[in-house]
């Protein structure tokens, strides 16, 4: 066993650098920046074989990323805030193109106001854009899902890029003992990959072909497909690479749903927080639970569904602001899951930690109190509560 | 769904990622419809220095013996060619119905 002091931003390079990625093509952006400056170190230092591609901005990082991955190649990239919405464009052409590039991402606030600090608003702003997208709670989970990534997005039946992200700062910047696995063991885990065609001048193919009215909507429910594929090659890794590390994933994790009658479910680091004041609410006899999405698209309906089911009350907490939309991002879709449930639970919606307002074990608990009452009562008194913001 | 979509391959039989198992396949797509101009290159004004072959964006200029001529069947009309041409031998007309 081998234990490395690592930030966030750390053990997703390091992971990189034990994947054998052919190309990385990168923009350095707060709060993802380490990422790819370790990973040039690396390359710097004759430690791996990558050919690094440095451009003058996003949109042509991902489109870099884009073209290198037809030809056959692994790619990673990382980005973070304007960055993704630079890429925008070429995210949809990505995932369309079905280019298995995993990206890092440090999330981070939008602008306006300028902010550099974690919140969601980057990746919820993309959360159509056909990109299997995973939430990490720490620095080893980061490590654990950046190596699963390219796993589960090269696939043959998935061929879709995915998205690992981690909380700007909370996780990107804050180092943990992260138990790494030998190059060996990951090398056997992560095989070359294998594409479904690649750049051969005795076999030419053409790729961003023109596509109109009559064959457009079945390259769309091809993509469909794809994704509906991720739960269970996802489930596959998960079992695979627990069996070698004894860290087991899934789509989700819980605490305390066994017997709860009040839940928080979120996403990332927020999770550790709402366990550990879970722990001592219990201790004091107040039923309250967890649930941490990893898996956030594909939305994992059935398992949000049967981990909440059972609950009186439920505080879904969305780091993200979904403008003139009845619920923040995570809210409508766990509404959406449960809504064929005959008793639901009641839900309430927290936006909470913009621009990376730290969200504190107080605030957590005052939450889950507002969940016990609302499970007692049976009466949402606030469809969205903004959480520690000043009136 | 319309008679016309049921004669055409469906998504579980189509490439994954509209790739498509041959280059060049732009040729078959016939473009020049688009064009509501046409270049026309009058010979004898043509002393042949291909300044139009070059910028063509759509590679639309065909080399003949001692002159130009025009692949009607991709180009669009975009006047490139004649904007360039130092004798002024491309003419843009406009398309009759």
């Amino acid at each position: 066993m081998t234990i490395l002091g690592l930030t966030g931003d750390e053990s997703i390079a390091y992971a990189v650098k034990q994947s054998k990625v052919d190309i990385v093509a990168a923009y350095p952006i707060t709060p993802q920046t380490i990422i790819v400056e370790r990973f040039s170190k690396y390359v710097a230092d004759g430690e791996v074989h990558t050919g690094y591609v440095c451009v003058e901005s996003e949109h042509s990082a991902l489109s870099a990323s884009i073209g290198a991955s037809l030809t056959g190649a692994r790619v990673f990239t990382a980005t973070a805030s304007q960055g993704l919405a630079l890429m925008h464009e070429m995210l949809y052409i990505a995932s369309g193109l079905r280019c298995p590039i995993v990206m890092g991402v440090a999330n981070r606030a939008l602008s306006a106001p300028i902010n550099i600090h974690g919140d969601h608003s980057d990746m919820m702003g993309s959360r159509d854009s056909g990109w299997v997208q995973i939430y990490a709670e720490n620095a080893q989970e980061a490590y654990d899902w950046t190596l699963m990534a390219f796993k589960i997005a090269e696939d043959k039946d998935v061929q879709l890029p995915v998205a690992v992200n981690v909380d700007g700062f909370v996780i990107s910047h804050c180092m943990e003992g992260v138990d790494v696995l030998e190059d060996s063991t990951v090398g056997k885990f992560l095989q070359t990959r294998k594409p479904l065609f690649g750049l051969d001048p005795d076999r030419p193919v053409t790729v961003g072909a023109l596509c109109f009215t009559d064959y457009y909507s079945e390259f769309k429910r091809q993509q469909v497909e794809a994704m509906q594929s991720v739960p269970t090659v996802l489930e596959r890794v998960g079992k695979e690479y627990g069996g070698i590390t004894g860290r087991n994933y899934s789509f989700l994790e819980t605490f305390g749903m066994e017997d709860a009658q009040a839940a928080i479910i979120c996403l990332g680091s927020t999770a550790g927080t709402a366990r550990e004041v879970a722990r001592k609410l219990r201790a004091q006899g107040k039923k309250v639970g967890v649930v941490k999405l990893w898996l956030y698209r594909p939305f994992p309906t059935e398992e949000v569904s049967a981990a909440l089911k059972h609950v009186k009350a439920l505080a879904v907490l969305d780091r993200a602001i979904s403008f003139g939309a009845p619920y923040g991002a995570l809210c409508s879709d766990v509404v959406s899951a449960l809504h064929t449930l005959k008793e639901s639970p009641k839900i309430f919606n927290v936006i909470y930690g913009l621009g990376g307002r730290d969200i504190q074990p107080s605030d957590i608990e005052l939450v889950f109190n507002e969940a016990l009452e609302t499970a007692k009562t049976d009466v949402v008194k606030e469809e969205t509560m903004f959480l520690g913001v000043r009136e | 769904m319309t008679s016309n979509a049921e004669e055409k391959p469906g998504w579980k039989s189509l490439s994954i990622g509209a790739v498509l198992s041959e280059g060049g396949s732009s040729v078959k797509y016939k473009t020049g419809d688009w064009r509501a101009f046409k270049p026309v290159v009058t010979k004898e004004k043509c002393v042949n220095c291909l300044l139009c072959w070059i910028y063509c964006p759509d590679s639309s200029i065909i080399r003949a013996e001692k002159w130009v001529e025009v692949n009607y069947d991709h180009c669009k009309g975009c006047g490139i060619c004649a904007h360039e041409c130092p004798t002024k031998a491309i003419e843009m007309l406009e398309e009759q119905k």
